[in-house]
């Protein structure tokens, strides 16, 4: 696939790169300013055009995949940025920015244009307290209802008492639930938050009509642990570091990637390609930990109980877990990477640590193969995945799919190879993507990139194996109080086992970020969930939220 | 058919497997554990009905099926191949509180979930045991100054256990759970006593200045928690 790909992507991008002013010619009398972030271009716009602004950049300039909603506040106004991209080239980004006034934060909603901004808009609501017009159910979605205040507002005082009900948990056998209140037999059924197949705790609002779904609504925030809070009272240099571990829980590494890239884009930190070896071949390491516990929860979902098949899952992570414990020190919270590097080399001696990495790699293509015979060749399986939980690509971009999820719906985007950054364009390896758009695709996406990723490690073993012994730099210099400039703004994603995740950073020349935003794969994701169900049979429900491979703890940051 | 009449065994010798002989002559190691083995010749023993159910009750533990943040990965692990909690009578998670009685609540606790927590704590019948995994259980970990972030799971509900570790190794959840049987086959627990955060009803509550800004949004008798933040530990 990637051998046809490059020259493809060339055309595409000659006939559609357009210049910052060109742009800013196309959205015409909408613009009140324009801004400078280090990724992208910004344009400030009047807060009643948001609609308007975001439709034209879509329709055409291109724009199609809203990546990111940022909301702060600052001293004189609230802000609402849109980070907009391609999915046919995600090197090409603008922001839009939209200010309103501190006494009246209303700016127009941008989910007609883009269906994912229901979520993000709810969020920057639910913690910033800005208010969209037109947006079909602005209520808290991270916090609980009864919350009172925006905790990443100026004002907010963390030592209020807060009284939170239980009453979400309506009884389903009280009376009859009625969707849309017609006269129909309805039931609602809540799965979790406490639940086996909810993979976390995560809640699910459904309501029943039959065995069909009528009607579904995730709700999320039982994992809400204040994650953009606690990296706004770090210091970048080591404080911000081991948070990113604890965003993507099951496969941790490439989250560090994240905000080291927004962090290096943001201070103009160089990285040794030693280093950026050791990164790519940590990060896809930790991808297959990820992926194994995503193959065999799955199946745990699909087949029930504590099966043979989740064993083998875990006995795989567990070798993959070992090797990266051998490298880091940790079997989960790696905090490997340092700004401008990562923090230590390969354990001594190195031999060993190569053959007993090379031994994982020999065994893999045999476990892989046990893999099909137990999963995805399997009848069983194949009946309750195949067709279900269908995710049309224009669907999935309309929600900002991004990852497995995205590529399990032919969408062909993945950042390792469409934004390089680390040692991946040096590399051989496919970006792999199914067309059947249904759970099935899904997981063979997943179980078709543990073979790329352990290409990819491959390389990275062979090429730290040659490489020269005075030329090890794993470290840049890296002044020990960062300090970037203020009023610096980035925006930055890379690719980890989820899909597209991004961090924003404004930085206000102190030696915390003023505001730091996490753009959750797994929060786009799961959006896209009543899409997929939503006239399904709830065992497909299942089935399909399995198949989504969501972290809650991502999902709620 | 001819073989109808026939005695039910033809030929002894086939059927004379070496277990027969065991059990015929009461001998032989199939049957006999270590414990037998101390008991000597007598097949009795004398103790208090406590202490031999309290034994019993930590030789055979159901776990709830039950994660909630990153130390849940781990807990897979300690279950799963390896690891295997199971060796030590604990491996058997349940999905339902209702056959738990014993919750490892791995994670960070936060304020939407401590009443959900607190709801399937009370689910499970007695007695039933705690075991706090991971220092967001202890604390709030590294999410401790969090504005929604409960510190510690002793606030919401009785902990027996503590194992320390962001995550805890699925080792030190091991000793975590051998150290509860130990505990419980002492007929030790900790005692359940009133928390700062409980389920209470919303009339209840005092009529402070949050308490009346709610009045209309919550109904009189839904179950609350109130969390008071600046008392936390
Ligand atoms: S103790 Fe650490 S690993 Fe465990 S839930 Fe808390 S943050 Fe996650």
């Amino acid at each position: 696939m990637s051998l046809e790909r490059p020259d493809e992507r060339e055309e595409e991008t000659a006939v559609e790169e357009r210049s910052a002013d060109e742009i800013g010619e196309l959205l015409g009398d909408n613009v009140i300013g324009r801004e400078e972030h280090i990724n992208a271009p910004a344009y400030v716009i009047r807060p009643d055009a948001v609609q308007e602004t975001l439709s034209t950049l879509k329709s055409e300039a291109g724009y199609d995949h809203l990546s990111c909603v940022t909301a702060q506040e600052y001293e004189d106004r609230y802000e609402s940025i849109y980070h907009l991209k391609k999915y046919d080239d995600p090197t090409q980004e603008v922001s839009v920015v939209v200010p309103t006034d501190r006494e009246n934060p209303v700016s127009e909603s941008a989910e007609p244009v883009f269906r994912t901004a229901d979520w993000h808009e709810r969020e920057a609501y639910d913690l910033v307290g800005i208010e969209y017009d037109d947006h079909p159910d602005l209520r808290r979605i991270l916090l609980p209802d009864t919350w009172q205040g925006h905790p990443l507002s100026r004002d907010y005082d963390q030592n209020r008492p807060q009284v939170v009900t239980l009453r979400e948990h309506a009884n389903p056998l009280q009376e009859d639930y009625k969707a849309g209140g017609q006269d129909s037999d309805t039931m609602l059924l809540n799965i979790g938050p406490h639940h086996p197949a909810t993979h976390g705790v995560l809640h699910v609002e459904t309501v029943l009509d039959g065995e069909q779904v009528a009607n579904i609504d995730p709700d999320i925030g039982y994992l809400h642990r204040c994650e953009e809070q606690m990296c706004q009272n770090g210091t970048y240099r080591h404080q911000i570091m081991p948070y990113p571990d604890r965003w993507d829980y099951t496969a941790n590494m490439p989250n560090e990637w994240a905000y080291a890239r927004a962090a290096e884009a943001l201070a103009d930190i160089d990285v040794p390609e030693y280093a950026q070896v050791l990164r790519t071949m940590g990060s896809e390491l930790s991808r297959m930990t990820g992926h194994f516990l995503a193959l065999s929860t799955f199946a745990l979902d699909v087949y029930g109980d504590f099966s043979a098949i989740f064993m083998y899952g875990m006995r795989d992570r567990e070798k993959a877990q070992n090797i990266l414990e051998d490298l880091t020190g940790q079997r989960m919270m790696y905090n490997y990477f340092r700004l401008g590097g990562v923090v230590w080399d390969l354990p001594e001696p190195r031999e060993e640590f190569f053959e007993k990495t090379r031994d994982f790699l020999e065994d893999l293509p045999q476990a892989l193969e046990e893999y099909h015979d137990l999963i995805s060749a399997n009848e069983i399986l194949q009946m309750r995945t195949v067709d279900t939980g269908v995710l049309p690509p224009e669907v999935a971009k309309e929600y900002g799919a991004t990852g497995p999820v995205a590529r399990g719906s032919g969408v062909d985007y993945d950042l390792r190879r469409d934004d390089p950054y680390g040692y991946y364009d040096e590399l051989d390896w496919d970006v792999v993507t199914e067309d059947g758009c249904d759970n099935y695709s899904r997981l063979l996406v997943r179980m078709r990139e543990v073979e790329e990723s352990a290409k990819i490690v491959g390389q990275c073993i062979d090429l730290l194996e040659e490489w020269p012994e005075d030329d090890r730099t794993i470290q840049s210099n890296v002044p020990r109080t960062l300090k970037p400039d203020d009023d610096t703004e980035v925006y930055r994603a890379v690719e980890n086992a989820k899909g597209e995740l991004g961090v924003y950073i404004r930085a206000d020349g102190t030696d915390k970020p003023a505001r730091f935003k996490i753009r959750s794969p797994c929060f786009s994701n799961l959006q896209t969930l009543p899409e997929m169900s939503t006239g399904e049979y709830v065992p497909d429900m299942i089935a399909s939220l399995g198949s989504l491979d969501v972290v809650l703890g991502e999902v709620d940051r | 058919m001819s073989s109808d009449n026939r005695p039910f065994i033809t030929d002894d010798s086939k059927v004379l497997t070496d277990t027969r002989d065991a059990r015929m002559a009461g001998q032989g190691d199939r049957f006999n554990s270590k414990l037998r083995e101390a008991f000597g010749s007598s097949p009795f023993i004398l103790t208090k009905f406590d202490k031999f159910m309290n034994w019993v009750r930590g030789s055979s533990m159901f776990m709830l099926q039950f994660g909630i943040a990153c130390c849940s990965i781990e807990m897979m692990h300690t279950y799963s191949v390896k690891h295997d909690l199971d060796r030590f009578h604990a491996g058997v998670p349940r999905a339902s509180p209702r056959q738990a009685d014993v919750i490892i609540v791995p994670g960070t606790i936060v304020s939407k979930f401590a009443p959900r927590m607190k709801r399937v704590y009370d689910q499970m019948p007695e007695p039933k045991f705690v075991v706090g995994m991971g220092s967001c259980t202890i604390s709030g970990g590294p999410f401790q100054e969090g504005y929604n972030v409960v510190k510690g799971a002793e606030e919401v509900i009785p902990v027996d256990i503590h194992v320390p570790g962001c995550p805890p190794r699925p080792e030190a959840l091991v000793y975590g759970v051998a150290k509860l049987q130990e505990r419980i086959a002492n007929g030790e627990s900790s005692p359940v006593t009133v928390k700062p955060y409980e389920l209470e009803q919303f009339s209840d509550l005092d009529r402070d200045e949050v308490v009346q800004k709610l009045a209309d949004q919550i109904d009189e008798d839904d179950l609350v928690m109130r969390y008071n933040w600046s008392d936390s530990p």
